[in-house]
């Protein structure tokens, strides 16, 4: 809903909305998974002409928006990519974008990635969680060990999405400073990844490994004492995203199952003349309302960079994370036996929203965070 | 418009140094409880209505020839944002000037909105509604207090229940039945009543927390003025709604007629999850964090989602009823909140030393209470019905008295 959007981000929706259906509509999605899942190359390079790699990198880089607005219209189009399961490492490559765009105060630089990245030609992962970790951005097992003018890092990398496909990775690694974030190109010698199986067939996670990989001293992004800064922002995109995403998710799964409950007859009524089902229906109406309300608030906060803003990721993650599933189970619910069988689209909406709610902090997680940042 | 409107801003700034010159600081110590008001609060609260009148700050959304100030949402957002830490008519914004002066302002005629509208604006006047009746609670168009015709006036008699501050008030907003031979929404009308009166035996009702904020009131031939009529005859109906309007909105938290903010419900003052963590000494506790996360979460996204309804509601993007969305997080929120206050409580929430000591009070006796937040204000049930009909369209629900005479209805004993 756009209830404080201007007229060209309106249109803006509209337009990304329109390429993904000509594009790449849930059947092409399906099509898609029968042969293997993950994304098309050609869609990314497309959506990367559009912009969807540009919104968040300066305009002395050549990025920027229309709007004036990056990250809103970034959420945008993550919305418009749960609405139709989108295949495509929106989340990714952006994640990375905002870290190397948040180093650059503090470290080398690397605007050349981040014009590939922004080419669509180059993926970029964040290698962030480790094998049978959990979310601990800031806490690697991963090391980078200095030998002369450069870093030798050594460690196992895993859940990285897009990391079959990825050009570079941005890797957390201890050093004797302390946490640092490296970019390393997949090519590097001593990398190898190993595909993974995934929920949301549409996404691609691997393992990764880094035995025992140079790289240069510049391929350090800020440095060990703004880690966590950079993290942080990595973070709360990461997780404004997958909210923008798991909304555009519900937001199409209620709309299609309203339809069934009015098309559905049983003992010569509709679904919808039901009492019983009637009020479920009012209550997802009402969690989804205010899904996106905290989704929009989040995403505003994270693009103007509001001193709030941790917590209201945090209060959008917890709140969608938990009532995104809830409503889509509920849904399938309403299909009855329908709604658990292949040939049905929940199950691709399912995946899509549970992959979204389980990663870079469960609700659990959240919630936690937020009594942290309310000094409980 | 010839004059244009003060700037947000300005206005806060204007507030800001009126409030400091004018209204009493808070007393951080003084327990605000939002079930049981004291009968001292009620002169203070006309009292401190009479100063924002006289000061230019009360009934900052109502026009100006009603006593108002004329203007926005935001500016009365704003000066609810610096009137926090002072004293303000808490008590006038629920049903007075947010459900019965919105409704009269709407629906009322001239001479009412220049008597009752004014008269609640300036502080001289409280307002309180007579609808509910015993025999039916959701089933409000099925009311059956009488209202005969009697030249210049009309004649009531019958019985209310469930009027909020109806003893504290003067006059009450009456849903009356005019004709018993139309179907049950056309034979109603609205009329303006005095609260306390020969004719009216008012009393109040005991809650299970102890609480008696509640009234009933039984009519025997109270003769009231035919210009108390609001609206027009048999019309009753179409006045009821805007001020059940009124009332989801006020509710829902939704209001641009309150001024000032009251501490959320079913909390004593003072007592927040992070405060009762920290007392009963489980505050590194995970799962209480973790309670308390989501608390907090749960009373952002509320704020937001009337923020949200409110700004559809006003560009007019969304349905009038979508302010039972509002009511609806207004029942959830809150009632988890009790659940999280009893665990986190967790022995302590039954029993009290004489001095207080304990939850007894502030935790398990709120309990008792939970279901208050779905059931006043029109049940959630209800709100589920309006959500589903009016604004996801779905098929009304089946009503055997459509239609049908009122008194030819079947009705329960």
């Amino acid at each position: 809903m756009d209830l404080e959007l201007s007229e060209e981000q309106k249109l803006f929706r509209n337009t990304t909305a329109k390429f993904l259906d000509d594009k790449i509509p849930v059947e092409k999605v399906r099509e898609l998974n029968k042969a293997g899942g993950g994304f098309p190359a050609e869609l990314w390079e497309q959506g990367a002409e559009l912009g969807w790699a540009a919104l968040l990198v300066p305009e002395d880089l050549g990025g920027g928006s229309i709007s004036g607005n990056g990250f809103q219209d970034l959420a945008i189009v993550a919305e418009e990519f749960g609405r139709l399961v989108t295949p495509a490492p929106l989340i990714p490559v952006n994640t990375v974008i905002a870290g190397l765009v948040e180093g650059a105060a503090t470290g080398a630089d690397h605007s050349e990635t981040i014009e590939g990245l922004m080419s669509g030609e180059l993926v970029g992962a964040w290698a962030a969680y480790e094998p049978k970790g959990h979310w601990d951005p800031l806490n690697p097992s991963t090391t980078a060990a200095k030998n002369g003018g450069n870093y030798v890092i050594t460690g196992v990398k895993d859940r990285v999405e897009a990391g079959d496909v990825a050009g570079v990775f941005l890797v957390s690694a201890k050093t004797e400073n302390g946490v640092a974030l490296f970019m390393v190109p997949a090519d590097a010698a001593g990398v190898t990844t190993e595909l993974v199986d995934s929920l949301d067939f549409t996404r691609h996670h691997a393992l990764v490994r880094f035995d025992g990989v140079t790289v240069p001293a510049e391929a350090m992004v800020g440095n060990e004492n703004s880690t966590a800064e950079i993290v942080e922002r990595m973070f709360l995109v990461a997780n404004a995203l997958q909210c923008a995403e798991m909304n555009g998710v519900i937001n199409r799964v209620f709309e299609f199952t309203v339809q069934w409950a009015f098309d559905r007859y049983s003992f010569g009524r509709p679904l919808a003349s039901y009492q019983a089902l009637k009020h479920r229906f009012s209550d997802m109406r009402t969690w989804i309302e205010i899904c996106n309300a905290t989704a929009d608030e989040a995403v505003k906060a994270v693009n103007n960079r509001s001193q709030d803003a941790s917590r209201l990721v945090s209060v959008a993650k917890a709140y969608i994370g938990t009532k995104s599933v809830q409503v889509i189970q509920d849904c399938v619910q309403m299909h009855g036996g329908l709604g658990v069988t292949w040939e049905h689209d929940c199950h691709l909406y399912l995946r899509r929203a549970t992959t979204d709610r389980q990663l870079f902090g469960t609700p659990a997680d959240h919630k936690r965070r937020i009594a942290d940042l309310i000094g409980l | 418009m010839s004059d244009q409107m003060e700037s947000v801003e300005d206005f806060r700034m204007r507030a800001r140094a009126w409030l400091a010159d004018n209204m009493p600081k808070l007393d951080p110590n003084k327990e605000y409880n939002t079930n049981r008001v004291a009968d001292r609060e009620w002169v203070e609260h006309r009292e401190l209505q009479k100063k924002l009148f006289a000061g230019g700050f009360a009934g900052l959304c109502f026009p100006k020839e009603y006593g108002g100030q004329g203007l926005s949402l935001a500016h009365q957002q704003a000066f609810t944002e610096e009137s926090i830490a002072y004293e303000m008519p808490l008590r006038l914004n629920v049903p007075s000037l947010s459900i019965c002066s919105g409704m009269l302002l709407d629906m009322g005629s001239e001479e009412q909105k220049q008597k009752y509208l004014r008269g609640a604006i300036s502080g001289e006047i409280i307002l309180c509604q007579f609808l509910s009746e015993p025999s039916g609670g959701s089933d409000l168009a099925g009311l059956l207090t009488r209202a005969q015709r009697d030249g210049d006036t009309y004649v009531i008699n019958g019985q209310k229940c469930w009027s909020t501050y109806a003893y504290a008030a003067d006059f009450a907003t009456c849903l009356v039945r005019t004709d018993w031979d139309a179907p049950k929404h056309r034979g109603l009308s609205m009329i303006i009543v005095p609260v306390h009166d020969d004719a009216t035996h008012l009393q109040r009702v005991r809650m299970v927390d102890g609480s008696d904020e509640f009234c009933e009131e039984y009519f025997t031939d109270l003769v009231v003025p035919a210009a108390n009529l609001v609206g027009t005859e048999n019309d009753g109906w179409t006045v009821g709604q805007r001020q059940l309007f009124y009332e989801r909105q006020a509710v829902g938290g939704g209001s641009p007629y309150t001024s000032g903010r009251a501490p959320s419900r079913g909390s004593s003052a003072g007592l927040t999850l992070e405060n009762l963590a920290r007392e009963v000494g489980k505050d590194k506790d995970e799962a209480t964090r973790e309670l308390v996360g989501w608390q907090n979460a749960l009373d952002t996204v509320n704020y937001q989602l009337i923020k949200r309804v409110t700004v559809g509601m006003t560009s007019g993007e969304y349905p009038a009823m979508s302010s039972s969305m509002m009511r609806l997080a207004h029942a959830e929120i809150p009632q988890n909140k009790m659940d999280a206050m009893l665990e986190i409580a967790g022995d302590e929430a039954v029993t009290s030393t004489v001095e207080g000591d304990g939850y007894l009070r502030s935790v398990g006796v709120q309990y008792l209470m939970r279901q208050g937040a779905s059931l006043g204000g029109g049940s959630a049930e209800m709100s589920k019905n309006m959500i589903s009909e009016r604004v996801l369209m779905m098929p009304r629900e089946m009503a055997a008295d459509r239609d049908v005479p009122f008194r030819e209805i079947r009705r329960g004993r």
